[in-house]
């Protein structure tokens, strides 16, 4: 979910900026009526005014919501560092591997044949003791390369946390929309449900249920970490996505929708679920890191990505072993997961505070 | 208030009971047995250990004596510590993991308030930045990665302290294990208490307070704080499930016998009743923190009723 994608795309959109007084909805939806066409911009230009509501006056004709949340956040000084550090390393992790097998030869997982490279050798030095281009992170204790070796790392772990924060928005954005969209008793049930998930110690059964259903082949292991995150992570998603429901679903262009025969599940899902964006693509920037850190935590006990596939949290765990002695192991893998949380954690509070006004604190 | 309670506490009885039968459900779901790790067994020895450990009855006969075993708090025998009660296990690593958990959440409620509350009383000044960025840092650095660190620098580098063991709560070796499994909740600790103490010296009743003339730190201390740290407070249960992953995470860099340590152990040996056991006994004593949250979050701000 990277903001550079979201954002000229919805430049495109043919938004109407909402000039009606405050609290009134625009007139759009109404005139909608008319046609059988349904409507995607007006439900984007309710969205706008409710957003516009909160900064009165202020507005400048002819910008969206959209428009004005990008211009909010390039404003943010930390958020458009963490997302030019967030776009740099994962386009190092992605083309990094193979630029640096064509330079040095050193793919992620070489081991030299030559038995005196078999050992660590410090950031930036030849096995001769000798100042050196050729491994800018150190060697690993097989004498693979590091910094090789952390940029695949990330390949893992920023797949690991795009995918399970995309299997946690679909069971969260899915849930949360059903109930409160159909309110009353189910609306009652299944939040019930959802408190009662959030209470339980629900990384001990992550714990369990990766220590028993362990796979062999890595992709295996892999899967069911996509799974076991997931489906641990949706819960305040499935929350934020409801109250965004509740607070949408007596609007006017539902109404009109619904007058006009479109079915419930097609109102939940192209009528309003697109109005929720918002606190939802925020909440899913947030849910990133966390699902990152989390992996790595699983890495660390042994339950995440098996070898020879390696992540961060791997990396790290493996430096672990060795710190009195090649204390880089664990630094170089510790600190770009940190540097890359940190980014990511800077660009979903930027995004959060450009994207919902009424939130942001002084 | 009363009734709040008694409801709460049924509540939590299914709750403890959706748990259970989960984690029961995993292992059981899952393929192999926790004797199957070894090599390859004759069949009668198989159907020998079975038998002893009455895998041969039908599943609901061994669910319900797992259940037996909850309601009396009688979590059974070890299969891997032979001779070893899962109570006594849990017994003998609880005070571990609590001594070091505990210390490591007061440390961290009283730096994470003083520093939010420095952030929020100079909002936007060079001070705020410099929390909130270190804050943001205690939050996105793991701490497998942070205990190893201060590791290498205070027992490897500068030899100020023991790098693990275990010697007692009163040992220079708890140390880096608390200040490990701190820094994390001293960053939440600092966010939350600088949002809340935000909203609350902007409201009516902070305005009061200064207009009858009251000392700026009378304001501070005896009206926004208590106000500013509603959220902290309602951290606290959230805080209790990160507690249980960060000890574990502790125990296991610091080499320290404690709950979690055991916990990832019997994980990986398939220890059923231990694995019961301990899991039963964190989500009772979560729920019940969570509980005894609520009930302090009534007395803190006069406005909640149950």
């Amino acid at each position: 979910m990277d903001d550079e994608r979201s954002t000229p795309q919805h430049e495109i959109e043919p938004v109407k900026p909402a000039l009606t007084p405050l609290g009134t909805p625009p007139e759009s939806p109404i005139r909608s009526r008319e046609g059988d066409i349904i409507h995607t911009a007006p439900e984007f230009a309710i969205a706008e005014a409710d957003v516009r509501s909160a900064e009165a006056g202020e507005f400048v004709a002819g910008t969206s919501l959209w428009k004005d949340a990008w211009r909010r956040l390039l404003k943010n000084r930390l958020a458009v560092f963490g997302m030019i550090v967030v776009f740099v390393v994962a386009a190092l992790s992605i083309i990094g591997p193979s630029i640096i097998k064509k330079t040095t030869g050193y793919a992620p997982d070489y081991i030299p044949p030559d038995a005196a490279l078999i050992k660590s050798f410090p950031p930036f030095r030849a096995p001769d003791g000798a100042f050196s281009w050729k491994h800018p992170m150190g060697t690993d204790i097989q004498g693979r390369d590091l910094f090789a070796r952390v940029l695949q790392g990330g390949q893992i772990s920023l797949l690991v946390g795009v995918i399970a924060t995309v299997v946690s928005l679909i069971i969260g954005v899915g849930y949360g929309a059903v109930s409160g969209y159909l309110g009353g008793r189910f609306d009652n049930l299944m939040m019930r449900i959802v408190d009662v998930l959030y209470s339980l110690p629900y990384i001990i059964l992550v714990i369990v249920l990766l220590a028993v259903f362990r796979r062999n082949t890595p992709l295996g292991q892999l899967v069911l970490l996509f799974v076991a995150l997931g489906s641990v992570s949706w819960l305040t998603m499935a929350r934020i996505v409801r109250g965004q429901v509740l607070s949408l679903k007596n609007q006017e262009f539902v109404l009109a929708a619904r007058a006009t025969g479109v079915s419930t599940l097609r109102i939940i899902f192209r009528h309003i679920v697109p109005n929720t964006l918002g606190p939802v693509i925020v909440y899913a920037t947030l849910t990133i890191p966390s699902v990152m850190l989390t992996e790595a935590f699983l890495s660390f006990l042994g339950f995440g990505v098996q070898p020879p596939m390696s992540s961060w949290g791997t990396l790290a765990t493996d430096g672990i072993q060795n710190i009195a002695v090649f204390p880089w192991q664990l630094i170089f893998p510790g600190v770009t997961m940190a540097i890359m949380l940190f980014s990511l954690n800077f660009v979903g509070d930027g995004l959060r505070d450009a994207l919902d006004p009424q939130m942001r604190k002084g | 208030m009363l009734r709040f309670i008694i409801r709460r506490l049924l509540i939590t009885v299914p709750m403890i009971l959706v748990v259970i039968t989960l984690t029961w459900g995993l292992i059981r779901l899952a393929p192999g047995n926790f004797y199957s790790g070894e090599k390859n067994i004759p069949k009668e020895i198989e159907a020998n250990i079975r038998a002893k450990y009455g895998l041969d009855k039908p599943w609901y006969v061994q669910y319900g004596r797992m259940l037996g075993h909850v309601v009396r708090l009688d979590f059974g025998i070890s299969l891997k510590y032979e001779g070893q009660s899962v109570n006594k296990i849990i017994m003998s690593s609880l005070p571990v993991s609590a001594s070091v958990g505990i210390t490591a959440y007061l440390l961290a409620l009283v730096l994470g308030i003083v520093i939010g509350s420095v952030a929020a009383l100079r909002q936007n000044s060079i001070w705020d930045y410099a929390s909130m960025a270190l804050a943001m840092l205690g939050i996105s650095i793991p701490n497998f990665v942070l205990g190893p660190m201060l590791v290498l620098f205070f027992s490897l580098s500068l030899y100020w302290l023991p790098p693990s063991r275990w010697q007692g709560f009163a040992s220079r070796n708890i140390i880096l294990p608390v200040l490990t499994l701190s820094a994390i909740y001293i960053a939440y600790i600092a966010r939350l208490t600088r949002a809340g103490m935000l909203e609350v010296l902007r409201s009516d009743y902070i305005r009061t307070a200064r207009a009858k003339g009251l000392r700026e730190s009378q304001v501070v201390i005896r009206h926004a704080l208590r106000g500013g740290i509603m959220p902290v407070v309602s951290f606290t249960g959230p805080a209790l499930a990160f507690l249980l992953t960060g000890t574990v995470v502790v125990e296991r860099i610091f080499a320290l016998p404690g709950l979690g340590n055991y916990f990832i152990q019997a994980a990986l040996n398939r220890d059923e009743p231990l694995i019961i056991g301990i899991v039963a006994f964190i989500a009772m004593t979560l729920l019940l923190m969570n509980l005894l949250v609520d009930i302090t979050y009534a007395f803190l701000d006069p406005r909640i009723r149950y």
